[in-house]
């Protein structure tokens, strides 16, 4: 009994812990040293794992000495912008390619999976000189059009697996009770695919929210640009230590994205799977 | 002799109007549905991409339109010593951070996949380094390879393994295993993921049969999880081979592709390239490099799809 006891610390629970500290210290360690004093963070004779004089003068500097209210205030609006322009898309797309088989569905879905895998450093150097064309640099309204090309791949795939899992029957009954196809799509499938458009939702914002290449080269003034963007380039000003207040950026950089998914972890957990297993 | 009575079935009555029966031949809908989806894609994917694979054959520079100059681009770039660097630390970020990922990540995988208590709250906060900006977590691994204030270094001279001081992101090969570090950091979860939705998708039956005919655990996870694994853990080690050559954030944030150009990747290049030194057809030329392993990831996980 005392054997397994032990086998079972062995190989399981310190492993697990092992993973577990290894994983959330980069966390601990932006929490410590944003609400550590200057005069402690840069002292290495004192303990730096831990403080007891905890202060708020880095939130402070950062709200009210930086520019991050109006980062934070662009990367709400690009996120929530992208997604609901992506997802309107998806639904509609997700849709059609499933259930309506018509001529070149299936080419269509493929092409949809295909531009997923296309990644961002492939296109933005052309797509730079496209926004510039377009009239876009420097605005949000750039980033809220680029967005989708990742977001609409990756929302359509997610729920043409809800909407493949929701039962042709219930949609001919509509059908022979004469329903339109829309009101059989708002009536019937939207109502059942709610878990799925709400894992794509959450998905979606992430990504958006998260987004830096495309967010680095389209914004270039200092007030327009996002949280990721903007903690890096105007935060890390050469000689001058800034730990403090960067850590505590990149602390409520961090809190929105994983606050939304705290509360839709099961959501997520589910919709990742899926779209894998798809 | 009892009499059947038919009757005709009832008319099922939708509308009759030309929106009407556009909108019920599932052709025309079917192309209205998938239009702005494609539309999108088309002027900010396709068209780019296009376009890029164009610029790259020219020289282009910002403001300026640029002309043919056949393969010169790429012809320069091989020749040049910085770009040859940056395909060696392709290959060795790729391969040294994939190949850790995926073992962390199935080790991490089948750990969480038994039942323990707090099960549920240990998988939801394994995810959180996948979650949150990579670009500010990347911040937090600048901070903790700070030269002179970093936690490691600290520790290691708290217990005395250390005496002097480490320059993480100063040596070459240091800043190289320090960024593989961070991605590796980033992507276990990811892994983990995957893999444990794959591992849930073996039926305990199959077990109980393998430990009928007398199977240990290593050829239970051999002949039985194994086989039911593979085909999802090619797609997210394709999908994850792709995301690592193509990185951009860790590297651009931790070093800037220094130091002295040795920790640059495909993409950090192609941006001092192009878009701060205004090379437009030079940088195009160099994200160009990363299609190869595009298309290479594209047939393999076509290969698996297919068998599926």
């Amino acid at each position: 009994m005392r054997r397994s006891a032990l086998t079972s610390t062995l190989t399981f629970y310190l492993p697990l812990w092992a993973f577990l500290v290894l994983l959330l210290f980069p966390f601990y360690w932006m929490l410590v040293t944003a609400v550590r004093p200057n005069k402690e963070l840069y002292n290495l004779s004192l303990n730096q794992l831990w403080t007891s004089h905890p202060t708020l003068q880095h939130f402070q500097k950062l709200l009210f000495a930086t520019h991050f209210a109006p980062w934070l205030q662009n990367t709400m609006l690009i996120a929530l912008g992208a997604t609901v322009l992506a997802l309107s898309c998806a639904v509609f797309a997700a849709y059609a390619v499933q259930r309506l088989r018509f001529r070149g569905s299936g080419v269509i879905g493929v092409a949809i999976f295909l531009s997923y895998l296309v990644p961002p450093v492939i296109l933005f150097i052309p797509l730079a000189r496209i926004i510039n064309e377009l009239g876009l640099w420097d605005r949000p309204a750039a980033l809220i059009l680029t967005y989708p090309t990742f977001l609409i791949p990756f929302a359509t795939w997610l729920l043409m697996g809800y909407f493949k899992s929701i039962p042709v029957e219930l949609e001919d009954c509509a059908r022979i009770d004469g329903a339109t196809r829309v009101q059989v799509l708002r009536h019937i499938l939207l109502p059942l695919a709610l878990p799925g458009i709400l894992s794509a939702l959450i998905f979606s914002f992430t990504l958006s929210w998260n987004e830096y290449l495309y967010a680095l080269v389209f914004l270039s003034s200092t007030g327009s640009k996002t949280i990721p963007v903007g903690l890096a380039t105007e935060l890390i000003t050469g000689d001058v230590f800034q730990w403090g207040p960067l850590m505590a950026g990149a602390l409520l950089g961090s809190v929105p994205v994983a606050l939304i998914y705290s509360f839709f972890v099961e959501h997520y957990v589910a919709g990742l799977t899926g779209a894998l297993k798809e | 002799m009892p009499s059947v009575q038919v009757t005709t079935a009832a008319r099922v009555v939708r509308p009759a109007g030309l929106v009407g029966r556009v909108l019920e031949n599932h052709h025309a809908l079917g192309v209205m549905m998938v239009t702005p989806a494609l539309l999108i894609l088309a002027i900010f994917l396709a068209y780019p991409f296009g376009l890029g694979v164009w610029l790259s054959f020219t020289n282009a520079t910002i403001g300026q339109a640029g002309r043919f100059v056949g393969l010169g681009n790429f012809r320069y770039l091989l020749g040049d010593s910085v770009f040859r660097v940056v395909v060696l630390n392709t290959t060795l970020y790729a391969a040294a951070a994939v190949v850790c990922k995926l073992v962390l990540g199935f080790l991490l995988a089948l750990l969480v996949n038994r039942e323990f208590r707090g099960k549920r709250i240990v998988r939801a906060i394994m995810l959180l380094p996948w979650i949150v900006p990579t670009s500010l977590s990347a911040l937090v691994f600048y901070w903790i390879y700070d030269p002179t204030f970093s936690i490691i270094t600290w520790a290691l001279r708290r217990i005395g393994l250390l005496h002097g001081f480490i320059n993480y992101l100063g040596d070459p090969n240091l800043a190289r295993a320090s960024l593989i570090a961070a991605n590796i950091w980033r992507g276990i979860p990811f892994f983990a993921i995957g893999l444990l939705a794959g591992l849930q998708t073996v039926s305990p039956t199959l077990y109980e049969a393998a430990a009928i005919d007398g199977a240990g655990p290593w050829q239970k996870f051999w002949f039985v999880t194994w086989p039911v694994l593979l085909p999802l853990t090619v797609v997210v080690t394709v999908f994850s081979t792709i995301m690592t050559v193509g990185d951009f954030q860790l590297i651009w944030i931790i070093t800037h592709g220094g130091p002295a150009n040795a920790t640059h990747l495909f993409g950090t290049l192609a941006y001092q390239r192009a878009i701060q030194g205004g090379f437009i057809g030079e940088g195009a030329a160099i994200s160009a490099f990363v299609l190869p392993v595009l298309v290479g990831a594209v047939m393999v996980s076509f290969h698996y799809l297919r068998r599926e």
